[in-house]
């Protein structure tokens, strides 16, 4: 494991991911035909909550606090996982695919708790949803990534994405667009994205991720808010690595290309974003199940 | 050596609760003594298991008691002891938390009887699992199951607790019919009664056997659909009772499955591929009907069923893998079911005795009246967590390790085996994968509905922290799932002990297999990110400046009762899987008049194959059966013509002989 | 000698019809405790002359068979108030031609099993397979307890014609068994036929139909 890389790593998860959701923003903006807020102003909305005070519910308890500590937490060590700009991410096993999905589970279990804490009833429909959603998005992260798995023969994320991608596209075309449908899905669903979730929207009825975070104010949500921008930026990552087969070229050149082709698929993000309508709830367990079997299609066409 | 020191470990907790007897009624020193008991026999467990030299594959022990011809045997080897630890050690902890929650003076009726049957639970299942003569075998096994019988029948003032009971003694008597024939029949393929492997056996008696067996055992295990004693019998036992029963209990029937697997020759592929599929079945079926229950112990209940049907995806991992001839996904499959097997007993037994401290706290177990308890009970509210946590299979604790080696064994069988069986494979990890976010879902219910939030009802709101002793028992089954998520290096030894005994041939290492110590350094990194988190925010400026009532988008005046209940929560999953749950819903009708008065709206779960399959055909059984009833007329000359009848039969047929 | 015997059973399968067509119950015990005097005759002929035991044991089978079981069964009649109506399920035509059917069977039956010379010319098998056979029928067919006892002794009439078969082979084996086996029968029906005249105020079997659910 090379050092000065993996510090480069931790410092990139650490400090891209608003610029990551700058970006998304700007772009529904412009095709909104706004100018739209500075691509910076996820910074400084998080300066400006962690200047703020602290203010806590009476009925909550330690579980509050958890729960943005716990996104952070789970969002930064995924992280190690999945190959940013290097050949292997700095923690690297057979097996950790599974790791990578727990340990998003981990932080939604506990911030669905956080939103329980508070005793509201709002913050317990968006627990609700947010369950629901995500119990159906489980599976279609892991068939998604069985389709890599059965073509490169590898359990680990840096085996499956982390040299010759181009590979994939030259061999199995099908099999890996499916995936990649499904893993987009997928990263929609699990970042509150339109289809699933607008993140822009002020009614409480229509929120799940918003509305889990509505007692959460100040350092806290600041947090929360830091976590979900790492938790996005984690999974474009891996989806990004599969897309684009970085050059083979030197360090610098690869991490300079990884980060573009992130925010490039900020970009498709926005306009994705811009151009859907949220689904009604009703649709969007069919959605996740339609991801799921897209996968499982594309494992059916590998194994025959 | 070991193995007579496991037998004096099952003698000592089968009488465990013998002092009891003798020892004045009310005194504590009665509940005390069977916890020091049963402690010793954990004690005496673990020497044995640590004597059991690696080298040595099995320990044998001949008694001096000859049954139909055979010297009854006890043995001791990899298998045997990685099961009888996690029998005697559960049932050690719970009787530790029983002398506080289950005291002499507050239950005089039962308490003696309890203690006595308890020990014996311990007792016959640890006989079951160093038995290595058939009938010592079944005498453990009957001993174990109508002990847990008069255990579960604690309370049996209560009509609910009764039906349990002889649901419960039914199902175990259709077991216990079912392994009977099972241990015919190896009597007749090996002509004895010893428990001995038997490689030369012919496929057809194989079937046979195995097929026999599994559903004895599977019926005492639980897993879908011969699961209908469960729910019941575990929300109706006293608290501890229901934590052996789902820690050690169940167990027993995977015990089992594993040695008669383990006794015959490597089985056909589709016998692998049924017990995965039940696995599979049992997992998400288990799971969809724990997130329909609102009462905390049913609820656990139906994990139970979940995890025992993991277990059951690993075995059947493992068949595939021995039948196939991949030693790494048979070791694979079979270390993760059977660290599996430790991990449930760990983390379901701190579950249900956290569930026992909050019903006996708050007076109910009903979800939709409780609430808030983590303000009141913080302790058990923690271990708690630590055990939903766990059983969610989630980093860093125990059941993140074991299901990461289930999908390991998978994973692998999934790359080396194309066609149908890759296929089958797959939709394995599918399955898992469901099950992990849907139980997720469900122990988020479970602990927000419980701990979080504010108080439902007056009873929740007055509800204290448990005595001591509950809390310590609590803790220390805390620390052992915190112990092995963090570092499962020290389940290894055991574990390849185990696997072993049950295939001498397998060669591989688990330590090659396995990243534990990639999973060790991610655990660690996660519990010191955490541990800094908490302690720069107790440190610095994260006091809050400020304790307000929850915001809640400015709304005003939120009552408790509306908080999400736990039935909206799970309303959602419970609507995605109406076609397997057939949930009931009673929804008042409100009428045309433009102010509707009081109404009330239930929602229902009962169990399939309980409530609508089994019970409705005993009762159309019974209904049919009264067709049938002119033959029993009440009069005496009619049973004297049946009499006359059958002579007259004998006659004729005895004909044949004399002439 | 034996024309003396199969004088006797040929009575005793007479008396067999009589219990089978008659609708009084004392003519019933009075045909039970013939068969038993006419037993214990044909007992004493074919062993009256090996001995003073045999001697004596022929007297007491007269006297319990035919004297004294039949008083007890005549108090217990008149004891109990018990009306004196046989009352069959069956006509008294059918019984009678069910006894016939069962004595034809009976002949039928022992002419197929291997006996000795000296047996096959006697009716003794006969015999005792069709008392046996009447007093199942008087069992099965009728209602009250009191004549259901008297099947049942009957029965061991029956029983006791086969015992006379083997008194050679096993000389005390027979008696002892078949004075036992009246004993007990006589005390325990005294006692069920007490009992069932004070549980229920009638020995009227139609009542027992009570123990159905």
């Amino acid at each position: 494991m090379n050092w000065l890389e993996a510090l480069v790593h931790l410092a990139v998860v650490l400090l891209v991911p608003p610029l990551l959701l700058g970006v998304i923003q700007r772009t529904k903006a412009r095709v909104a035909g706004r100018r739209g807020a500075p691509l910076l102003q996820p910074y400084y909305d998080l300066v400006k909550l962690l200047r703020k005070d602290v203010v806590l519910s009476r009925t909550t308890t330690w579980v509050f606090v958890a729960g943005p500590a716990v996104a952070v937490a789970t969002a930064v060590l995924a992280s190690l996982l999945v190959p940013f700009g290097e050949r292997v991410a700095p923690l690297s096993f057979a097996g950790d695919i599974v790791l990578f999905a727990y340990l998003f589970g981990l932080g939604r279990f506990f911030t669905i708790a956080a939103a329980l804490d508070t005793g509201s009833s709002f913050e317990g429909m968006g627990g609700a949803r947010e369950a629901t959603f995500s119990a159906l998005a489980e599976p279609a992260l892991f068939l998604a990534l069985l389709v890599l798995v059965s073509l490169r023969g590898s359990l680990s994320l840096s085996g499956l994405v982390g040299e010759d991608t181009h590979i994939l596209w030259v061999t199995a075309v099908a099999p890996v667009a499916l995936a990649c449908l499904s893993l987009f899905v997928v990263l929609l669903a699990e970042n509150s994205r339109i289809p699933f979730d607008d993140p822009a929207t002020h009614l409480e009825l229509t929120m799940i991720h918003e509305v889990m975070v509505l007692d959460h104010s100040g350092p806290l949500l600041g947090a929360a808010l830091w976590g979900a921008a790492q938790k996005l930026f984690v999974q474009s990552a891996l989806l990004v690595r599969i897309l684009v087969p970085l050059p083979d070229g030197p360090a610098p050149l690869r991490w300079v290309c990884f980060l573009a082709a992130v925010l490039a698929l900020g970009v498709v993000i926005g306009i994705v974003e811009s151009t859907m309508a949220r689904l009604r709830l009703r649709q969007v367990p069919m959605l996740l199940v339609a991801a799921s079997l897209l996968s499982a299609f594309g494992i059916v066409l590998l194994v025959r | 050596m070991s193995a007579a020191l496991a037998l004096v470990a099952v003698v000592l907790a089968a009488v465990s609760g013998l002092p009891g007897l003798v020892l004045p009624r009310d005194h504590v020193a009665a509940d005390r003594s069977a916890a020091l008991l049963l402690a010793l026999a954990a004690l005496c467990a673990v020497a044995a298991t640590v004597s059991l030299v690696p080298s040595v594959p099995e320990q044998t022990l001949a008694l001096p008691w000859l049954v139909l011809g055979e010297r009854v045997e006890v043995g001791l080897d990899g298998l045997s002891a990685f099961f009888l630890l996690p029998t005697l050690g559960i049932s050690s902890v719970a009787s530790l938390y029983a002398v506080a929650y289950w005291p002499a003076h507050a239950h005089p009726r039962s308490a003696r009887r309890l203690r006595l049957a308890f020990g014996l639970i311990a007792g016959g299942a640890g006989l079951v699992v160093i038995s290595r003569h058939a009938l010592a075998f079944l005498a453990g096994w009957e001993v174990m199951a109508l002990a847990a019988f008069f255990s579960i029948t604690a309370e049996d003032e209560r009509e609910g607790v009764r039906r349990a009971g002889f649901i419960y003694l039914a199902c175990t008597r259709a077991s216990t019919l079912a392994l009977i024939g099972a241990f015919a029949l190896l009597h007749a393929a090996s002509n004895g009664f010893a428990l001995k492997a038997l490689p030369g056996l012919d496929p057809f008696a194989c079937r046979a056997l195995f097929g026999l067996a599994l559903v004895g055992f599977v019926l005492k295990a639980g897993a879908m659909p011969l699961h209908l004693w469960l729910p019941g019998a575990h929300a109706m036992a006293p608290t501890h009772v229901s934590a052996v029963l789902s820690g050690m209990l169940l167990k027993i029937g995977i015990y089992g499955i594993v040695r008669f697997a383990s006794l015959l020759p490597p089985l056909a592929v589709s016998d692998g591929v049924f017990v995965l599929v039940l696995g599979m079945a049992s997992a998400v079926l288990g799971v969809a009907f724990a997130l329909g229950q609102h009462e905390l112990k049913r609820l656990l209940a139906y994990h139970s069923i979940e995890n025992i049907g993991i277990i059951l995806m690993g075995v059947g991992v493992a068949l595939l893998g021995r039948s196939l001839g991949h030693p790494e996904v048979e070791l694979l499959g079979l270390a993760g079911a059977l660290l599996h097997v430790w991990n449930h007993a760990l983390f379901k037994a701190l579950l249900f005795l956290g569930a026992g401290s909050v019903v006996r706290q708050s007076g109910s177990g009903e979800l939709d009246r409780l609430g808030g308890l983590a303000r009141r009970l913080p302790r058990t509210a923690l271990c708690f967590g630590i055990g939903a946590v766990a059983i969610c299979g989630l980093p860093p604790l125990n059941g993140f390790v074991s299901e990461l080696l289930v999908y390991l064994g998978l994973l692998r069988a999934a790359l080396l085996s194309g066609g149908a069986l890759g296929l089958l494979a797959v939709s394995g990890v599918a399955a898992l994968a469901l099950v992990g976010g849907l139980a997720a879902a469900c122990f988020v219910k479970a602990f927000g509905v419980v701990f979080l939030g504010e108080p439902r009802t007056a009873a929740a709101a007055a509800a204290h922290e448990a005595p001591q002793g509950m809390l310590v028992a609590m803790a220390a089954l805390a620390l052992a799932c915190v112990a092995i998520g963090v570092a499962p290096q020290l389940a290894v030894p055991c574990l390849e002990a185990a696997a072993r005994s049950f295939d001498p041939a397998l060669g591989a290492r688990l330590g090659d297999l396995a990243p534990f110590g990639s999973i060790s350094l991610a655990a660690l990194a996660l519990l010191a990110s955490l541990a800094g988190m908490a302690a720069w925010v107790l440190r610095r400026r994260l006091r809050p400046t400020l304790r307000v009532a929850t915001w809640d988008c400015g709304y005003a005046a939120p009552s408790p009762r509306m908080q999400y209940t736990s039935s909206s929560f799970a309303a959602g999953l419970v609507g995605l899987f109406h076609w397997a749950l057939w949930p009931q819903l009673d929804a008042p009708r409100l009428g045309r008049r433009p102010f509707p008065g009081t109404a009330r709206l239930h929602t229902e779960l009962p169990d399939p194959v309980l409530d609508r399959l089994t019970l409705p055909a005993a009762r159309w059984l019974a209904h049919a059966s009264t067709w049938f009833r002119w033959v029993q007329r009440g009069r005496v000359h009619s049973y004297v013509l049946y009499i006359l009848v059958a002579i007259v039969l004998g006659f004729l047929a005895a004909r044949g002989d004399l002439g | 000698m034996s024309e003396l015997l199969n004088l006797l059973l040929v009575i005793v399968l007479l008396f067999n019809f009589l219990m089978l067509g008659t609708s009084r119950v004392r003519a019933v015990i009075d045909a039970a405790a013939a068969q038993g005097i006419l037993l214990g005759l044909a007992y004493l002929t074919m062993h009256g002359a090996s001995g003073v035991r045999a001697l004596a044991l022929g007297v007491a089978m007269i006297a319990i068979k035919g004297v004294i079981i039949p008083r007890i069964l005549r108090s217990a009649l008149r004891s109990q108030g018990i009306r004196r109506e046989v009352e069959p399920f069956v006509s008294f035509t059918t019984s009678l031609l069910l006894g016939a059917l069962a004595t034809g069977l009976s002949v039928i039956f022992a002419r197929t099993l291997p006996l000795t010379a000296a047996d096959a010319n006697v009716l003794l098998i006969p015999a005792s397979l069709a008392t046996q056979l009447t007093g199942f029928i008087v069992l099965t067919t009728r209602r009250k307890a009191l004549t259901q006892v008297v099947g049942y002794l009957t029965l061991e009439n029956g029983i006791f014609i086969f015992g006379l078969t083997l008194v050679e082979a096993m000389p005390f084996l027979v008696e002892a068994g078949v004075l036992l086996d009246v004993l007990v029968g006589v005390f325990v029906m005294g006692i069920v036929v007490d009992h069932i005249s004070r549980e229920f105020s009638t020995i009227d079997g139609e009542e027992l139909t009570e123990l159905r659910e």
